[in-house]
């Protein structure tokens, strides 16, 4: 193993770690969109509000992170990736603006007209800026982004057969993470009604993504098959722990174990991840660039992995406690403490 | 071929790219310096009210904290846009020299990180953690906000004085060392300038907000503090930055001749050289200033017969556009000096009397004090970029060769204007409401239960 590869791999737990958090972030904007009327949907919208609230920027850093874990160990390579795919990154990050100031401002307002105004653009924000990241990984997968700045076609990078794969399969990923977290959240508090109905999305978006996936089998045979040899190839053993892993979670859903069920969503999403990296590797960029020839320098890769794992000793601690706090603490009348002394 | 020459497309991205990234930027900042200065002011008013039982002063820290979050969420989404634009309008530049200077944002990824944690740890832990516990959870978030201005700071430091690598003979770099570059000869007097600006910002901004309050009748205690705390750290904090002033100013002399003779408009290289204040630089002149004798060298080499360089010692096609260097960097000073003015007027009274001025000019004054500061603070920042022109690595790598050449690039600058437009109006919006009901929500708090379809309009929880 080089060193290139341990930073590339450690930048690649940072994406396992947005797809995962993040991506359920996603997903819970995205039930939020379709949990119905402003009176029969609140109970949900509720609980997606209480589950994200206290999280929703942490969840996201984690995208900024491995940005310039990239712009910096593997410059060239990123700038071809941004400079050529600049339109579904620039409506990613669009994305994220109208996701973020939504979900952050709703709550301050008390109009309904603002509040339903700032409630769509949180949930349409949600399903439209993990579109647009599966679009790129795509767009990269497929091989549509060669080395040097906006080389690559700047529509066809992303309007692709891989790319749309790519996209709609993050928004199921995301939608279907999402139900299963809430199962557990609903649960916490005391909610089993509400559990059920997040249960059955689950099995619903689970059944959709494993359709959606076998068919994506047949369009990267057809669009990227470089990246389908690799699938179908040195991957297969991911490809089939995520397939078992996904098994196994629908049966932990079924029987109601949700906190297992979490777990088993979590395994088979990473090893998803997991099976793209090894399906284009060794390669950064398909089919020319490899990993070695596009990272940088000794010193940066070694700076960068003292950097790493000195932050993530500062890191980790934090995020537990984080984590640990809001588990913790009840629910119910959050954000309205008891006693409070802030008269006015 | 020169790899690094200006690709097609590249000529009409420039200009909008550097719009876009002025406007992020410009907006950013502004959120950056409360991410910096805010939780200072919010954890020692918290301690304060603790110390002395003072409900009033912990409703004021617990008011600021929601203010804080809105504010932090504001800068989030607004640092995540740049964090694209880095790449997507600059991408010459991470190419080149990502190994280089893109080491600091990575910590900056750290410091930012923990600092999101800890703004959530801090707003939800209110009431929720024993009083010690949550001034403790609010350390973290204080010690990473400076960090991270260090961090970010650093890296445009080295746009201005790039050191820490070598380059080839075609001109590609060899040999990044990314700790040394992090600590250049702008490093240190760029971030203590930009720790202050925040202090001043933040300071005199919170302290506007109250001196408005005043100004409508609102003498109670609550304004009066509100007012109290944040003006006297920024009055103390205002001479200090005449000082690193000074600092940067010769630190730029040393560094970037051709930025100070903008700064100046200065064209002929001069001993003894006179100060000029305002004034329009045109055909190589600067007409109509106002000139103080020696004032340029003095200035610059303590000195009055001390030798400053003119623009003439560059090439014409290497000087920055004079006319915005100049007057944003005699804006950046006015304000500033105004700024020393009210915070000598506040330092007297209170020296002499123990109070507040009480007269309107005074509240009128600091009233504004909030808008000067982001004023000077946005000088001083187009006084650096614009004066690096047209380098976006000072002397190596030029603006133009570092935009992307993308074809429709420029259509992202409209965009971005419209967004941006939408986020002020929307964080101004939702800031007026928490002044007006302190019970408004922060983001990284649970919600209010959303208003119900037959309420119509709900007012207030």
């Amino acid at each position: 193993v080089t060193l290139a590869e341990v930073v590339l791999s450690v930048m690649f737990v940072g994406l396992i770690a947005y797809g995962l958090f993040g991506g359920a972030d996603f997903g819970a904007g995205i039930w939020d969109l379709l949990a119905g009327g402003t009176r029969r949907g609140a109970r949900q919208r509720d609980l997606i509000e209480r589950s994200i609230a206290p999280i929703w920027e942490a969840n996201h850093v984690w995208l900024i992170f491995v940005l310039v874990v990239l712009w910096t160990a593997f410059s060239g390579a990123f700038a071809a990736v941004v400079s050529t795919l600049y339109v579904p990154l620039t409506l990613a990050a669009f994305g994220m603006i109208a996701r973020g100031a939504a979900f952050a401002f709703r709550k301050s307002i008390a109009t309904l007209g603002m509040r339903r105004f700032l409630g769509a653009c949180f949930a349409l924000s949600s399903l439209a800026t993990p579109y647009f990241l599966g679009a790129v990984v795509g767009g990269v997968a497929s091989g549509r982004v060669p080395a040097g700045i906006a080389a690559g076609d700047v529509v066809t990078s992303w309007v692709n057969p891989t790319s749309v794969l790519g996209g709609v399969l993050a928004v199921l990923v995301c939608a279907y993470l999402a139900a299963v977290f809430l199962c557990a959240d609903a649960r916490r508090e005391g909610a089993e009604d509400l559990a059920d109905q997040f249960r059955l999305r689950a099995l619903g978006t689970a059944a959709v993504t494993g359709g959606a996936g076998i068919a994506g089998l047949f369009v990267l045979r057809a669009d990227a098959p470089l990246l389908f040899d690799g699938l179908t190839g040195r991957a297969v053993p991911v490809v089939a722990l995520s397939v078992v892993a996904g098994l196994v979670a629908l049966g932990l859903l079924a029987t109601r174990r949700y906190a297992a069920a979490r777990a088993a969503s979590a395994l088979a999403v990473t090893a998803i991840l997991v099976g793209w990296a090894l399906g284009q590797y060794p390669y950064v960029l398909l089919p020319e660039v490899t990993i070695e020839e596009a990272a940088r320098g000794r010193a940066t890769l070694v700076a960068m992995l003292v950097a790493l794992v000195g932050g993530a000793l500062l890191l980790v601690p934090a995020l537990a406690y984080l984590y640990v706090l809001f588990q913790r603490s009840p629910a119910t009348g959050a954000g309205q403490p008891a006693g409070q002394t802030a008269g006015r | 071929v020169d790899p690094w020459d200006v690709v097609a497309g590249a000529a009409e991205n420039l200009y909008p790219a550097r719009m876009q990234m002025a406007l992020s930027l410009g907006w950013h900042i502004v959120f950056s310096c409360f991410g910096i200065a805010f939780p200072l002011v919010t954890l020692f008013t918290e301690w304060l009210g603790h110390r002395r039982g003072d409900a009033v002063l912990t409703g004021l820290a617990h008011t600021w904290a929601k203010a804080m979050g809105i504010l932090f969420a504001a800068g989030a989404v607004s640092g995540t846009l740049l964090s694209f634009e880095m790449g997507i309008l600059w991408p010459g530049l991470m190419d080149r020299f990502g190994e280089v200077f893109g080491f600091p944002f990575v910590l900056e990824g750290f410091a930012f990180f923990i600092e999101a944690i800890f703004v959530g740890v801090y707003l939800f832990g209110w009431n929720r953690l024993s009083p010690r516990a949550h001034m403790l959870s609010a350390v973290p978030m204080l010690v990473s906000g400076m960090a991270g201005a260090l961090f970010v700071v650093a890296a445009n430091a080295w746009m201005n004085n790039p050191t820490g690598f070598s380059l080839d003979a075609e001109g590609r770099v060899v040999d990044a060392r990314p700790w040394a570059a992090m600590f250049g000869p702008s490093t240190w007097p760029q971030v203590v300038h930009m720790l202050l600006a925040a202090y001043m910002v933040t300071g005199f901004l919170v302290a506007s907000v109250y001196a408005v309050g005043m100004l409508r009748g609102r003498h109670d205690r609550r304004h009066r503090m509100g007012l109290l705390i944040p003006l006297t750290l920024a009055a103390v904090m205002t001479p200090v930055q005449i000082g690193v002033g000074d600092w940067i100013a010769n630190t730029v002399a040393d560094n970037q001749p051709a930025k100070l003779a903008a700064m100046e408009a200065q064209y002929e290289t001069t001993t003894g050289a006179s100060l000029s204040l305002g004034g329009v630089y045109v055909d190589d002149q600067l007409r109509y200033a106002v000139e103080i004798p020696y004032g340029l060298s003095l200035l610059i080499h303590h000195d009055p017969n001390g030798e400053v360089l003119g623009l003439e010692e560059f090439p014409a096609d290497e000087r920055p556009p004079v006319n915005v260097v100049h007057l944003a960097y005699n804006a950046m000073v006015g304000l500033g000096t105004a700024l020393l003015l009210l915070a000598a007027v506040f330092g007297w009274t209170w020296w002499r009397h123990r109070r507040i001025p009480s007269t309107p000019w005074f509240l009128r004054a600091v009233a504004v004090s909030g808008a000067a500061a982001v004023l000077a603070m946005e000088a001083g920042w187009v006084t650096t970029e614009v004066g690096r022109q047209p380098w976006i690595v000072y002397g190596l790598q030029r603006t133009a060769d570092a935009v992307s050449p993308a074809p429709g690039l420029y259509l992202g600058f409209y965009a971005v204007v419209v967004i941006y437009l939408l986020l002020t109006a929307l964080t101004v919006f939702v800031l007026r409401r928490l002044a007006a009901s302190s019970d408004t929500a922060a983001p990284q708090e649970a919600a209010a239960a959303p208003p119900d379809r037959s309420a119509g309009e709900v007012a207030v929880r």
